[in-house]
């Protein structure tokens, strides 16, 4: 039944918060590989549904299988061990250290065997470190405090923490929002380009229709809690309901 | 080379421990006396620190402070092991293994509720203490004279040997700490005070980084205490008492968390307050250490450590 | 048997109601200021030691006996008066927005000044002050004997508990003050006088504190050390109801007087660490508090 290229599988899942409906009999199967955004007006349950593949909300009813495996009752700390990382809409990153301080700690969590005895920045980590900035595109700000880092760059780093660990999966939270409108497409595309890893599997959130055409083969539209469309980019953007409920009735918004 | 040696952990240590000892030699006795109380509390300072990093303040280290001096004068009263070397380090053991033991119930609080939940153990404890008889309740039972490797020391040179003996575990310790501190997990624990969650999506445990330094500050909190003990040569339930755990507080909070010597300089600064007003002014230390404690904080808000390294910093860049 | 059940019953409400207005206080300046003010027993302290200077004064100037109230009250609002810019304006107020246990540190070294303070001014020697004792006479319930005096605190504090609570919520400068508690930033923006409402809450909390400690005075020989119990068990009280909630300090006071009183009777070996006991159970088994409800981070 689990088909081996079914990487994520959402069964039935439902989800409510009092009398909001957050989500409603989610069915979704993500293979290896895909790029998948997911659309949907504030509240649809789009960051509810990441919330919930990472462990950090848990379904009322269905469940959620990695790689085959329930990983429904598991923590987001497990989860993410398991191979499925996500960045946040609002960058999680420790302030008052630097960009580089920050991925040494991403780094630290994920070596299996950390000792206590040695120091962190060994040369080993360092060049490893060195090698993530530059994959995006960070090494001017590598010692900068990251509290004092604008906006796409705080993103960024946010992203590249998630990335350290090699998962999967990487589920993006609202990849663009909050950065200026020019910054964008550059910021997108410097995402893209630092996601081009083998086989890694991307599900990512957006608004912005631009981005989604762009950077998604397969889009997944969400109107109040429910799956109103799932299928390739062209097909869900112009489908009649989505426009309705989620895009507006204009495709896409001229830029 | 001479400079990476300096900026070596092991060979600062090892430089910083013979100057004291040497110090040791042409200073007054009572100020080597003064000296290992402040190492005594530097070093549950130190425990408090460790904590710190992870972003906890224990308001409750009279706890293990209480434990370890009980420990150690209980095993020379009952058991008749006097060896001061083994009393310090059965102490750190011992203690550290309680606050293994609870510090899974401890490990899940928070802010303020940590600091209150660690505050009603040692009370708990203190309440507990006052009332067993046996053990001189809460006038509390005085300790036998100590021995070093079987040698009991002639009275007059007592106080040096122990001083010495302290500045030695304490050194070692100190090197364990900052290496810990340097290493990745002593990292992710400094990630932990900033941004639990993020840890979390990490793939790091917060609860274990708090269950480890949990269990470092009750080791060393019960080496200290065992220490005052035996400095002391006596022992009572006010080991246990919150406002010992004020001033344990204020040692780490003084210090900052950034720096190990930093640490044992506040406990002398403390020490040396206390004895001074307390000679000069017996019935008022209490208002002079609490000016004390409100000047520092409101001039050096993050601590003696972060004003080294500012420092440091300086001299380097120049 | 049930001469027991009332002795334990009364002995546990009338402990409560003295803690509750030191707790009312402590908790109120708490949820307003967020601070934990260690202090707090330092000024109960000094309103039971102004109370015990005030009224002998009083009672040598032959007024009537009934009037001695109201020499309590003064001698509490009188602390309350000098205290209060002193340490909010004067010196917790360089402490705003930051960590929580910096400041408790902060109030606890003010703490230590307040408890040589009183050395200074009062002498290590104990002051009675039993005469307003006398003042409401005896009741008895069959075989039980109660002073009238006691049993008129628990009147006191259901008044401080009430009035407080109908002032925060029926009034306009209350619901101001409700919304500092909420968000003291946006208040800030409505044109909340925040600084004025911190004095303001202080001035309460401080007020309670003194008024405990003048109520207390006639039952107890005013002495050095009085404040120390009184810091640990109204943290105990505040930890167990929730820290912050009134009707969460109603709860801890009961709680723990009750708990006490009963422990007195039944066994008094455990007086002594019995709320200890009950704070550390409820933290461990509600870690906020019995009024606070857990918050869901939002990412």
């Amino acid at each position: 039944m689990s088909d081996k290229s079914n990487l994520l599988r959402a069964e039935g899942i439902n989800k409510s918060f009092g009398a909001v409906i957050a989500a409603k009999d989610i069915n979704i199967n993500i293979q290896k590989g895909e790029r998948v955004s997911l659309i949907g007006s504030n509240g649809a349950g789009k960051t509810t549904f990441m919330n919930m593949v990472t462990g950090y909300l848990k379904p009322d009813t269905g469940n959620i299988f990695f790689k085959g495996e329930n990983i429904t009752p598991l923590n987001p700390r497990i989860i993410t061990q398991k191979g499925i990382s996500r960045s946040f809409q609002i960058p999680q990153i420790f302030e008052p250290m630097s960009a580089w301080e920050n991925l040494l700690v991403a780094l630290g969590t994920s070596k299996k065997n950390h000792s206590y005895f040695r120091n962190a920045r060994s040369k080993e980590n360092s060049d490893y470190i060195d090698e993530i900035l530059s994959r995006f595109s960070l090494n001017e700000f590598a010692h900068r405090q990251v509290s004092e880092l604008p906006g796409g760059v705080r993103k960024l780093l946010d992203i590249a923490m998630a990335l350290v660990r090699k998962p999967d999966i990487l589920l993006l939270d609202e990849p663009t929002s909050g950065v200026g409108a020019e910054e964008k497409y550059p910021l997108m595309d410097t995402i893209a380009k630092a996601l081009s890893v083998e086989n890694l599997t991307v599900i990512f959130v957006e608004h912005d229709m631009d981005i989604v055409q762009n950077y998604s083969e397969r889009v997944i539209a969400f109107y109040q809690g429910e799956i109103i469309a799932d299928g390739n980019c062209d097909n869900v953007l112009n489908d009649k309901n989505v426009q309705e409920f989620v895009t507006g009735k204009t495709q896409v918004k001229a830029k | 080379m001479p400079l990476k040696l300096l900026n070596n952990v092991f060979f600062q240590s090892i430089f910083l421990m013979s100057l004291l000892v040497v110090v040791g030699i042409f200073i007054p006795n009572w100020l080597v006396f003064v000296i290992t109380k402040a190492i005594a509390y530097g070093l549950v300072g130190l425990g408090i620190i460790t904590l710190m990093r992870g972003g906890l303040v224990s308001f409750g280290q009279g706890f293990v402070f209480g434990i370890g001096g009980y420990t150690a004068g209980l095993l020379g009263t009952q058991a008749g092991l006097t060896d001061a070397v083994l009393l310090l380090f059965i102490s750190f053991i011992f203690t550290g293994f309680v606050g293994l033991i609870i510090a899974p119930l401890l490990a899940r609080y928070r802010d303020i509720f940590f600091a209150m939940l660690s505050l009603a153990f040692s009370m708990v404890l203190y309440g507990i203490l006052i009332k067993i008889d046996a053990i001189g309740g809460s006038d509390g039972f005085v300790l036998p004279e100590s021995t070093y490797f079987g040698i009991k020391p002639s009275k007059e040179y007592a106080d040096y040997i122990l001083y010495v003996v302290s500045v030695i575990m304490t050194g070692i310790v100190s090197i364990l700490l900052r290496y810990y501190y340097d290493s990745t997990p002593g990292l992710i624990a400094l990630a932990v005070r900033e941004n639990e969650l993020r840890v979390e999506y990490l793939g790091s445990s917060a609860f274990n980084v708090t269950v480890l330094n949990f269990t470092i500050a009750a080791g060393l909190g019960g080496m200290g205490g065992a220490l005052n003990g035996i400095a002391l040569g006596h022992i009572d339930p006010e080991f246990t008492y919150w406002t010992t755990s004020g001033e344990f507080v204020f040692i780490s909070i003084l210090a900052g968390y950034l720096s190990v010597p930093a640490v044992f300089l506040a406990a002398l600064l403390l020490e040396l307050v206390r004895s001074f007003s307390g000679r000069y002014f017996p019935d008022t230390w209490q208002l002079i250490l609490g000016v004390f404690l409100i000047l520092s904080i409101i001039f050096i808000p993050s601590g003696i450590g972060s004003f080294f390294k500012q420092l440091f910093d300086k001299l380097k860049n120049k | 048997m049930i001469d027991e059940f009332l002795t334990i019953f009364l002995d546990g409400a009338i402990y409560a109601s003295w803690l509750f207005i030191v707790a009312l206080g402590l908790t109120f300046v708490f949820g307003v200021l967020k601070i934990l003010n260690i202090a707090h027993g330092g000024i109960y302290a000094l309103g039971a030691y102004s109370t015990a200077t005030l009224v002998p004064i009083f009672y040598s100037l032959g007024m009537p006996d009934q009037l001695v109230i109201v020499t309590m009250l003064i001698s509490a609002l009188a602390v309350a008066i000098v205290i209060t810019p002193i340490m909010e304006r004067g010196i917790l107020r360089r402490f705003y927005g930051q960590d929580e246990v910096l400041i408790v540190l902060v109030t606890y070294a003010i703490y230590l000044v307040l408890e040589d303070v009183q050395k200074i001014i009062w002498g290590m020697n104990s002051l009675y002050v039993s005469e307003p004792r006398e003042l409401l006479g005896a009741l008895e319930f069959g075989s039980l004997y109660y002073v009238g005096y006691d049993l008129a605190l628990i009147g006191l504090a259901i008044f401080c508990g009430l009035f407080l609570w109908l002032v925060l919520n029926k009034t306009k400068s209350g619901k101001i003050v409700l919304a500092v508690i909420h968000n003291p930033e946006i208040s800030g923006c409505m044109g909340v006088n925040i600084n004025k409402v911190y004095l303001a809450a202080f001035f309460v909390g401080a007020f309670l504190a003194a008024l405990a400690g003048s109520f207390t005075a006639p039952l107890i020989s005013v002495q050095v050390g009085i404040s120390v119990a009184v810091v640990i068990e109204s943290f105990a009280v505040v930890i167990i109801g929730g820290l912050g909630s009134i009707p969460g300090a109603v709860i801890g006071a009961l709680i723990i007087g009750m708990a006490r009183a009963a422990c007195v009777h039944k066994l008094p070996e455990a007086e002594i660490f019995i709320m200890y006991f009950c704070m550390a159970g409820m933290l461990i088994f509600r870690p906020k508090g019995l009024f606070q409800g857990a918050q869901a981070r939002k990412i």
